[in-house]
């Protein structure tokens, strides 16, 4: 009986031949990250633990400063101050301060953190980004972090796995963000708990590795432990480019054996848009415009939808023409090298030019920390990943999500629209 | 972790994610006790001031979904609440919970059978809860042997103890 991608890379970090759903295991952690709002309780944690004086190695470790940046406050800045004095202690080489940085899940990838076949542990929900690039990487909380920050390993539950098998070409204007929304929505909020997700077909085939990651990043939003692509030729391309580190690309057997097995056939699908107040209330488009929905803020970026490639379709429709008189639209680069290259090609003047504010990379405006949060009775449209009560400010405002072209198509229109009558009539 | 745990539940719904358990802008807080005034506050706003110390909350299924925020768990406890009870948890939240000392029980028949306001009295040990108001018992799942055995330990850090200092004479990762 085979192994699923997760248990073969599981396996393999636990010094196992064989794991199989259902088993704990210790599994080697390849490189532990957190930020600085889960890295100061870590920290804390940590100095708690007898014996824990070191981390179990200074260059597995990645510390971002990403939540409340540039320090909202000084109880904020304490925090920052906090990890910074732990970097330095620890002699931790990847510490990524405001401005060399940005979004820790943006900026890892890009970094050559993260490699195929490897192993990480986060600090944040969205540390399932990087099965992106065929690693095996889950969040977890902080004390969790601290026993891993000092042992580097951690104990699991190897979880069962669910396959999606995508299969169509993804029509114009519909990208990775509709597709996973629609997986999420079939799925439910805990249609994956305890579960891998492994995506496969040749629709994923055909994404970019962008377009993985905002799969991957969303996998939580299902309950899952971890959602991971295989490693093909694109992938091995972006981890080469930016470093030279050894790495082990492992592949799912073929009788390896799976909770379930999804079809989905993409070639019908419209952009998606997730409602309030769950990332599963899914509704084609077509469907949420029936009803005019007005709109107070859109907001484009975070570690789902804040890539160059994001930033570059946004611009495409906003170009030359102006956001609706009714609502604000704040961007946000996802990292420092993606606000650099979006300067260079001349986004960030483009999207300036319509409107926008564009900010500095960080993850405030997602979660209601700052930059970008909502009053009472406002409407956000969002690129980002949740949507529950409260999650970007107000209890008593609304957050839909939806693509980063779904986005920019409302921005002018001032209501939530369907980009592919944008890109028709040039509106 | 208390042995019996006796207080009046407070009920919710499904899917009580750790954005309404703590919002974001309290993130930044560390004390227990401050983050414990604001426990609940995007569900139930009158949580903190209505809730006495060794109150139980009751949930429906997926309870602590979304972020990996350690802070839901102990604003939960840092308010005072004893214990929560559901149909299911999130995966993060379970863990998290667990490591910081938050008893946490799942049972179909315990929270379909208790109403907001009844005293429940739980037995953490044998998994067994009470509802003395009604004058009916139910059964917790029981955690995984593995799970157990870290509860009983005390939690994770007298675990991480143990196995550092397994690591430094060189034994190897016990798999169970």
């Amino acid at each position: 009986m085979g192994m699923t991608l997760t248990e073969k890379i599981l396996a393999r970090h636990a010094g196992l031949d064989r794991v199989e759903p259902g088993q704990i295991i210790n599994a080697r952690v390849d490189l532990v990250l957190a930020n600085e709002l889960s890295a100061a309780v870590s920290i804390g944690v940590m100095r708690s633990i007898a014996g824990a004086d070191r981390v179990f190695d200074p260059e597995k470790i990645a510390l971002v400063e990403d939540h409340f940046v540039p320090a909202k406050d000084a109880q904020s800045a304490n925090l920052a101050k906090m990890m910074k004095d732990f970097a330095r202690e620890q002699n931790i080489k990847h510490f990524f301060d405001v401005g060399r940085g940005g979004i820790e899940h943006v900026v890892l990838p890009e970094q050559g953190l993260i490699a195929p076949g490897e192993a990480i542990v986060g600090g944040d929900s969205h540390t399932c980004t990087f099965g992106a690039l065929g690693a095996f990487a889950t969040g977890m909380g902080s004390t969790d972090i601290a026993a891993a920050f000092v042992l580097g390993e951690v104990w699991l539950r190897v979880p069962p796995t669910i396959k999606i098998v995508y299969r169509g070409r993804l029509r114009e204007m519909v990208f990775a963000k509709d597709l996973m929304l629609q997986t999420i929505g079939m799925l439910g909020i805990d249609g994956a708990t305890y579960c891998a997700i492994e995506f496969h077909g040749p629709t994923v085939d055909e994404l970019s590795i962008t377009g993985r990651i905002t799969m991957a990043n969303m996998a939580i939003e299902a309950g899952a432990k971890n959602g991971i692509f295989h490693a093909d030729a694109k992938t091995i391309a972006y981890v080469r480019e930016r470093t030279s580190r050894e790495f082990v690309v492992e592949r799912a057997d073929g009788d390896a054996v799976y909770q379930r097995v999804v079809e989905i056939d993409v070639d019908g699908l419209e952009p998606q848009i997730a409602c309030p107040h769950t990332p599963d209330n899914v509704r084609p488009v077509t469907e949420v415009t029936r009803e005019d929905i007005p709109l107070d803020q859109v907001f484009i970026g975070s570690c789902t939808n804040g890539y160059i490639e994001d930033l570059r379709v946004a611009a495409a429709i906003l170009a030359g023409k102006k956001i609706a008189s009714n609502l604000r639209v704040i961007v946000n680069p996802g990292s420092q090298a993606v606000w650099m290259q979006a300067a260079e090609e001349g986004i960030l003047t483009t999207l300036a030019a319509a409107g926008c504010a564009v900010n500095t990379p960080g993850c405030g405006a997602c979660f209601g920390g700052h930059m970008g949060t909502l009053g009472d009775g406002e409407r956000c449209l969002s690129t980002t990943n949740r949507n529950y009560v409260g999650r970007m400010g107000s209890p008593k405002a609304e957050v839909y999500l939806g693509s980063p072209a779904t986005c920019a198509a409302s921005a002018l229109t001032g209501k939530i629209t369907d980009p592919r009558i944008v890109s028709a009539v040039g509106v | 972790m208390e042995r019996r745990l006796r207080g009046f539940a407070h009920k919710y719904g499904k899917n009580v994610d750790t954005d309404v358990i703590i919002p974001g802008k309290y993130c930044n807080l560390v004390d227990p006790v401050e983050l414990g005034k604001h426990a609940l506050e995007g569900l139930d706003p009158e949580y903190a001031a209505r809730m006495k110390p060794g109150d139980i909350v009751v949930a429906d299924t997926n309870f602590g979904c979304g972020s990996s925020r350690e802070v839901a768990p102990i604003a939960l406890k840092g308010a005072g609440t004893a214990a929560v009870i559901a149909k299911s948890f999130a995966r993060i939240f379970y863990r998290n919970a667990l490591n910081i000392g938050l008893p946490i029980f799942e049972s179909v028949e315990a929270v379909d059978g208790i109403e907001a306001g009844d005293e429940l009295e739980v037995d953490a040990t044998a998994g067994t809860v009470r509802n003395l108001s009604k004058g009916t018992s139910y059964k917790a799942v029981a955690f995984p042997p593995f799970m157990q055995a870290l509860i009983e330990a005390g939690g994770l850090k007298p675990y991480v103890e143990r196995r550092l200092a397994e690591k430094k004479s060189g034994s190897t990762p016990r798999a169970s």
